[in-house]
């Protein structure tokens, strides 16, 4: 079921000197309810503002956006929209508005008028539901960066969105606190959640179903990560291989007789033991 | 830094805490007058006992009351030593030079000093037995009527919830900037005071810069959580007088009590003439 749909989109910014900046060129696609969608591309190529696109944080200058069959640039919709389209930022820091977990957590549903008692028993789900259940009462402020960006995770889960997406969400974290994250995606994926994955990370990529390659405002590519990291275009884009296609292809230029293109490790084992 | 405890939660279990959070700020309300009105040695007595009392109450560790007390120790010294050599009244005691001591300065400087020990633990008190979600609830609450006249109370709560969110953030942002203009060689403990007012400069730039970028990604984030979209808003906690409310603000009572018989009766009565 499709759930996000771009008919040539585009946005352009301005600057304080009044330049036009085209962030998003002519975007047209959509993504089905469940999908695990990465975005890929280098810094500046407007991944940042496709996501905003999704949620009317931004309304394209160009084209249509439309969420659920609702128009973003219809004002109307707006509530509807940002309600079950819910976004998780690169700073854990900086999306936190209290100073006590479940104050924070409150905020997205208390916003969208949700009953008392609904918030409070969507509290308890949320923080079991990434894993933080002793942290309740605690000051997020004390916290490891991946916590937090679990309970910014949870804050956003708690208004019971359709689609979350995760703009640079685990750049700022360690390997573990990325773990950590990846597995509440995980999870969440399974129910049914739609995600939305802006990444640098191409080994957290090939986790997805698909991937999108933006440059300069395009999309440049789509596709299975299989197909995507198997494109030699891929260094024009500033993309590297992710490790285990990196080992693959190292096998196979080495003179294995191997498929070089695996994504996963799962799948280099498979090949590996059929060589055996 | 890290050890000053003057305005942090202390999570216990005790009346205190259970409070509603409007009366404990009436309380501190009165009590903060009580101590800038009474005038009389007993009266500040009286005024010591109470805040005791409540420390115990609130079942907080002394030392922790203590410590909150270590981030005015300059401020407290400082005041002493100036009521102590400037006050020119009195019976004389010693006298160098220009200075004269005298036995009334000595006993002012002591109650000054006593003022701002009971008026940091009083505040102290309301941080450590109220989280500041529950303050921003206690002060939208009783601000209420305000809206009649056009002011957004919501508004202002969340600005202040944000503010003591961020106090920690940029503490330690301050801290992060000090240690790395440090690494670059400044030097902020050297030279006359001019020297080290410049010398903060390159720390308050930065710290600007980025209380700035933080701002704007809190902005969105407040967005995409649905701030101010819908005006069904619903609140997680609601904040309810009980029993005990009435009885702490029958205590408030008697402190205003206190004050006015301080005023009327025991500020004649010369404690140091009883002392000779
Ligand atoms: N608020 C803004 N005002 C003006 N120009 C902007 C603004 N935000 C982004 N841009 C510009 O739009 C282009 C796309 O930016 P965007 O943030 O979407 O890229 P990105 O792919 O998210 O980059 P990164 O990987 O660095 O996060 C860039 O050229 C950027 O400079
Ligand atoms: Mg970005």
């Amino acid at each position: 079921m499709e759930i996000i749909r771009l008919e040539n989109v585009g946005f352009q910014y301005k600057d304080y000197e009044g330049n036009v900046i085209e962030a998003v060129k002519n975007v047209s696609l959509t993504i089905d309810k469940g999908q695990f969608v990465a975005v890929l591309g280098r810094n500046g190529s407007g991944k940042s503002t496709l996501a905003k696109l999704l949620n009317a944080l931004l309304l394209p200058t160009e084209g249509v956006v439309t969420v659920f069959g609702r128009d973003t640039s219809d004002a109307d919709n707006l509530f509807e929209i940002r309600k079950n389209v819910g976004m998780v930022f690169q700073n854990p820091d900086n999306q936190m508005v209290a100073s006590i977990v479940e104050d924070d957590i409150a905020f997205g549903p208390e916003n969208i008028g949700i009953e008392r008692e609904e918030i409070i028993a969507r509290i308890e789900w949320v923080l079991k539901a990434v894993g933080m259940e002793e942290y309740r009462y605690a000051a997020p402020f004390k916290m490891s960066g991946g916590q937090k960006q679990r309970i910014a995770v949870a804050g956003i889960l708690a208004m019971k969105p359709e689609v979350i997406i995760f703009d640079e969400s685990t750049s700022m974290l360690d390997p573990e606190g990325r773990g950590e994250v990846m597995d509440v995606i995980k999870r969440l994926l399974k129910e049914g959640m739609t995600v939305i994955f802006i990444t640098h990370d191409m080994n957290e990529a090939v986790e997805a179903d698909r991937i999108i390659v933006l440059d300069k405002g395009s999309v440049v590519m789509d596709g299975k990560p299989e197909t995507i990291f198997a494109d030699e275009r891929l260094p024009l884009y500033n993309l590297k291989l992710p490790l285990v296609t990196r080992i693959a292809k190292e096998l196979k230029d080495g003179g294995l007789p191997i498929n070089g293109s695996v994504t996963r490790l799962e799948a280099l084992t498979e090949e590996l033991c059929r060589l055996l | 830094m890290k050890d000053v405890t003057f305005g942090q939660y202390y999570p216990a279990d005790s009346i205190v805490h259970r409070l509603d959070p409007r009366t404990k700020l009436l309380f501190t309300f009165f009590y903060i007058v009580a101590i800038f009105f009474i005038k009389s040695p007993l009266g500040y007595a009286g005024v010591a006992v109470y805040a005791v009392a409540i420390i115990f109450a609130a079942r907080i560790p002394v030392r922790t009351v203590l410590k909150s007390l270590k981030a005015v120790i300059f401020l407290l010294l400082f005041t002493m030593i100036l009521n102590v050599f400037f006050y020119k009244d009195g019976e004389v005691l010693i006298e160098f030079w220009k200075i004269k001591i005298t036995v009334e300065g000595l006993f002012f400087s002591f109650t000054m000093a006593l003022r701002l020990i009971l008026l940091v633990m009083g505040t102290s008190l309301l941080t450590f037995t109220t989280t500041p979600t529950a303050l921003t609830d206690a002060i939208e609450g009783l601000l209420k009527p305000l809206k009649y006249i056009g002011i957004n109370v919501h508004d202002l709560a969340v600005i202040m919830s944000i503010a003591l969110r961020f106090i920690p953030s940029i503490q330690e942002e301050t801290e992060k900037i000090i240690s790395a203009q440090k690494a670059r060689g400044a030097e902020f403990d050297t030279g006359n005071i001019f020297k080290k007012a410049k010398a903060m400069l390159p720390i308050l730039i930065p710290l600007f810069i980025s209380s700035f970028r933080r701002a704007d990604e809190l902005a969105l984030a407040l967005d995409a959580r649905c701030y101010n979209l819908s005006d069904k808003r619903t609140k997680m906690k609601i904040l309810k007088y009980k029993k005990t409310d009435f009885a702490a603000l029958f205590y408030a009572l008697l402190f205003v009590g206190l004050i006015v018989a301080d005023r009327i009766f025991l500020v004649n009565i010369d404690i140091i003439g009883l002392l000779r």
